[in-house]
């Protein structure tokens, strides 16, 4: 069994939007998002636990020099990168995304394909259903605990009512919640051993998608406006010297709060 | 312009947050029309009436009977290719997000998420989203139709009108791939001890407490306070607290005098659920957390040193 994940590299550090494109400003450094780690690590996990998965692949879409940042997925111990990047690509939504990526992994065919909990820059929280859809498998979200059944996997998951459980037959799109597991940190082996691995760029030409089914002419959304958020009351912020307790009374004193 | 509202609903009732998308919809104007997929719910479709409904579409099926969201993408594409409307509005929940974007990729169309505010402006329907941890906000648009949006949970609340809708009943065929996935135990609301709702006061442990045990620091502080205990979802799902105390979007809405949040970085699906507090402070070591943009009183520090003083502090005042 193959196992895909997909991976977003988002900004290090503080984001940012670009006033001129409204679009989140891509150009400092990346970092791998913190809740596809997750779903790395139950790859490797299962892939540790089953003699039956023969690769973790990661696969994402994304401008070149995000492969850097994907390297921790192959250092953790994934077998190799897929990264899909193409100019005509950028400003992709929804729609333009998950098509490329659903070409990106009809390509690699892999039975299982993950995906973290949400993107850590856009919040989206979405994604996997859309790829699910145009991959036409089976799909269960916000999984909090994985296991496999006789070639099905199951999913716990939390909703607003407590705990489903729910199973899909192989081949099938999963995505975990972050308190799935506890990432591991790459070794440093691990580290040395990530940039021999496979780490192989696509253009959109090569998954046979049109640039005009991608990036801004393949979307079919689009910002209007950027503004302040509403105005809100004022807040403090204190450091701790070793008075924040008594500070936080007096502040409660002032409010009628205790 | 016509709307089409999804209408979700647990147990007998439809859900709050999906008649208050309803009740948006009204006010905007134009035509509402609604949609209710499961088994045994045409009865409901008397209430989405009384919220702005002028019609509800209803396709009563017991495929439709677990909450998953794949069969639903099928039932909402035959609909929408039988009959033509504008914009398409859900209620954030975790079902309704995956109803949402496979319906995106099924036909096509633009899905807007986190909206937390819907207007027609010269014509044309615009969303507002927060960004960036709710620090920018952006005007955003479709580019073709129907226009999908999901709306942040608990950000419209249900109006009724006193309207009476018009059923009208459907049927779609359900793809192999869409009924696949199965469900071997559903969810049922929990009903066990106080309520968290109802607190004037509460306190609330995430992540950054570090162990399971050290709950007990949360703990004592609400007892000195005479307050209930909240959790996140974080720690719910680690198995650290129960999900009765969970506050966020896929647990309880609280709305106390004061809430205090300890080692919560503030994500904004905790944020969606105790935002409504009167007074919120906050301790977490991360002065980058985001907890400390809608915090009235922050403290940036070790919250293993601050609650247990604090407690103290606290109990020495009700002892005076």
């Amino acid at each position: 069994m193959k196992i895909a994940v997909c991976v977003k590299v988002v900004p290090d550090g503080q984001l940012r939007l670009d006033p001129q494109s409204k679009r989140l400003d891509r150009s400092g450094e990346g970092t791998l998002n913190a809740f596809d780690v997750n779903a790395v690590e139950e790859a490797l996990k299962l892939k540790e636990a089953g003699s039956d998965v023969e690769e973790v692949v990661i696969v994402s879409l994304g401008p070149e020099r995000g492969l850097e940042a994907m390297r921790k997925a192959l250092a953790m111990g994934a077998d190799r990168v897929v990264l899909v990047s193409d100019e005509a690509a950028a400003g992709s939504d929804l729609v333009a995304t998950s098509r490329v990526l659903a070409a990106a992994l009809e390509r690699e065919g892999a039975e299982l394909v993950l995906f973290g909990q949400q993107a850590g820059d856009s919040d989206g929280a979405v994604l996997w259903a859309a790829v699910a859809d145009r991959l036409q498998r089976p799909l269960i979200s916000q999984v909090a605990e994985l296991t496999r059944q006789n070639g099905n996997v199951r999913g716990k998951r939390q909703t607003e009512y407590g705990y489903d459980l729910l199973e899909a037959p192989l081949p099938a799109v999963i995505a975990v919640s972050d308190a799935i597991n506890e990432p591991r940190y790459p070794s440093l082996k691990g580290i040395m051993g990530a940039k021999k691995k496979p780490q192989e760029t696509l253009s959109l030409g090569d998954l046979g998608v049109d640039a005009d089914e991608a990036g801004e002419a393949g979307s079919q959304t689009e910002v209007y406006a950027l503004g302040d958020p509403p105005a809100r009351g004022d807040t403090v912020k204190i450091e701790d010297d070793g008075s924040a307790a008594e500070k936080i009374v007096q502040f409660l004193r002032e409010k009628k709060a205790l | 312009m016509k709307f089409l509202v999804f209408l979700e609903h647990h147990e007998g009732a439809l859900q709050k947050d999906s008649l208050g998308v309803l009740s948006k919809a009204a006010s905007l104007g134009g035509e509402v029309e609604a949609v209710l997929l499961g088994a045994g719910v045409e009865e409901l479709a008397a209430d989405a009436g009384r919220y702005g409904a002028a019609r509800v579409h209803v396709m009563d099926d017991p495929l439709l009977a677990a909450p998953l969201p794949q069969p639903r993408v099928d039932a909402l594409e035959t609909l929408l290719g039988e009959q033509s409307f504008d914009a398409v509005l859900f209620a954030a929940s975790v079902l309704s997000a995956d109803v949402a974007a496979g319906l995106a990729a099924r036909l096509g169309a633009g899905l807007n998420w986190d909206l937390t505010d819907l207007a027609v402006e010269d014509g044309r329907l615009v969303g507002k989203r927060p960004e960036l941890g709710d620090s920018v906000y952006a005007d955003v648009g479709w580019t073709s139709e129907p226009r999908l949006a999901l709306i942040r949970s608990g950000t419209f609340e249900p109006a009724e009108s006193g309207g009476s809708a018009e059923v009208e009943t459907f049927e779609s065929r359900l793809q192999d791939f869409s009924l696949a996935a199965t469900m071997i135990e559903q969810a049922h609301s929990e009903s066990e001890g106080p309520s968290i709702e109802d607190a004037e006061i509460v306190v609330a442990g995430g992540r950054g407490l570090g162990s399971p045990e050290n709950f007990a620091l949360v703990e004592e502080l609400a007892k000195a306070l005479g307050g209930a205990v909240a959790a996140t979802r974080a720690v719910v799902d680690a198995g650290w607290y129960p999900y009765a105390a969970q506050v966020g979007q896929t647990g309880k809405t609280v709305s106390p005098k004061l809430y205090i949040a300890c080692g919560i970085s503030g994500a904004i699906q905790h944020k969606v659920g105790m935002q409504g507090s009167s007074v919120i402070v906050a301790i977490n070591k991360d002065t980058n957390a985001p907890i400390f943009e809608y915090a009235d009183f922050g403290v940036v520090g070790d919250l293993h040193e601050v609650v247990p003083k604090l407690t103290e502090l606290v109990k020495q005042r009700k002892a005076a």
